[in-house]
């Protein structure tokens, strides 16, 4: 096929083009929380002292600060690197707030926390549904993103593949939070972060399958 | 004309053409298979391609610029944007074939400026493109790729909606840039 024939099929579709990429992730997104939202009312509900822990309780005030540090880069990096020329810039570097915070928390709390306590603080009360729950409610917003970025062009798909399961982990998380009743950062550090990683993992995974273009 | 000028140019070719306007898009095309064939050309310099080899990665550069122009984000020159398409779909060629992948990435923004402007070569045979097409998707690009007749005619001629038509030709299109890689990776050409 001569590319003068190509051309001129190209240019007479001219008129079918998909809505901007950063459009389509940003609906997806919020059709993927809004679906996680349900979910999570569906299944758990709002732990019974949040008003007050959320006011008086600074442990689990930084659950939102460690889950949403997350999830907010994430949501950057998935738009840049949706788009082949996408790079990850500072987008990536600012991923490590939320971590060095939350070592800094582990540091303190362990502080705090005579060493004979340590293993209750880390164990918490159900440290299993922490990592059923998060990747549950992660689902939704992960297979909305994901597929808004099959419209997209990532020139690396296990990064974009990755950085979409941060971003559905880190809503989850956040969702999870909500319920959750261990405020301890050795809790969160432990299984938050292992919940956390497995939807990455997956997502990277994937990525580097489905999002090949 | 600079590096610049030709990016303001193009960029604001498939800024109109994203508009809708074809005249726009198809200069752009035009200009963009001139550049792209010379910046292919350059990149497998050290891998011995043949001509049509070089043309099959131009048309498949181009089809993922069609496929995928609602990603560039039009307030940011076109030229990275355009480069980092055809590195990808070079270095997937490369693999493809198992060349050690040593895609000049660097000089090539440069290259993206000089356009030969030899006739244009046969990439594919037609029959092999036009094959991983069906029945009446196939009618439609040909009518319209190799005849020449508009979106319209063939509508009229099949008896068909233009929207139909377009419907048909789009999702064709997202076919062929398929059916490219399957074909490249068979190492069978024509």
């Amino acid at each position: 096929m001569k590319t003068e024939d190509l051309i001129k099929a190209m240019v007479a579709d001219t008129a079918t083009v998909s809505p901007p990429i950063s459009r389509t992730l940003g609906l997806a997104l919020a059709a993927g929380v809004a679906l996680a939202a349900a979910e999570f009312f569906g299944l758990l509900q709002v732990r019974s002292d949040f008003a007050y822990a959320i006011t008086h309780e600074p442990r689990f005030i930084f659950k939102f600060v460690f889950t949403l540090g997350l999830a907010i880069p994430a949501l950057l990096l998935v738009m840049r690197l949706a788009r082949p020329d996408g790079e990850a810039g500072w987008a990536k570097a600012a991923l490590a707030l939320p971590l060095i915070m939350l070592a800094v928390a582990v540091a303190l709390e362990m502080a705090a926390v005579p060493p004979e306590h340590w293993h209750v603080s880390a164990l918490g009360s159900m440290p299993g549904a922490c990592m059923k729950y998060i990747p549950m409610l992660s689902v939704a917003p992960f297979i909305a993103v994901f597929l808004a970025l099959r419209s997209g062009a990532p020139s690396n798909p296990a990064a974009a593949g990755a950085a979409a399961g941060l971003l559905s982990a880190g809503i989850g998380a956040a969702l999870y939070a909500t319920f959750c009743v261990d405020d301890s950062p050795m809790f969160l550090a432990i299984w938050y972060v292992t919940g956390i990683a497995i939807v990455v993992a997956l997502g990277g995974l994937l990525g580097s399958r489905l999002l090949r273009w | 004309m600079d590096r610049k000028a030709r990016d303001a140019e193009w960029s604001d070719l498939m800024r109109k053409a994203i508009g809708g306007n074809e005249s726009a898009y198809k200069r752009l095309l035009s200009d963009l298979s001139l550049a792209l064939r010379s910046t292919v050309r350059r990149g497998f310099s050290g891998v011995s391609a043949r001509p049509n080899e070089v043309e099959d990665v131009v048309q498949e550069v181009m089809l993922a610029i069609h496929l995928k122009r609602h990603t560039w984000d039009q307030s940011k020159p076109i030229g990275p944007w355009i480069m980092a398409i055809a590195r990808n779909k070079m270095i997937d060629d490369l693999r493809r074939k198992g060349r050690r992948t040593e895609v000049p990435i660097d000089g090539m923004l440069e290259i993206l400026e000089a356009g030969g402007h030899e006739d244009a070569i046969h990439a594919h045979d037609v029959k092999v493109v036009l094959n991983g097409l069906k029945g009446r998707n196939r009618d439609i690009v040909q009518a319209i790729s190799i005849d020449g007749h508009t979106a319209q005619d063939v509508a009229q001629r099949l008896g068909m909606t233009e929207v139909a038509v377009r419907v048909s030709l789009h999702r064709s299109l997202k076919t062929l840039a398929e059916t490219y890689q399957e074909t490249q990776t068979s190492g069978t050409k024509t």
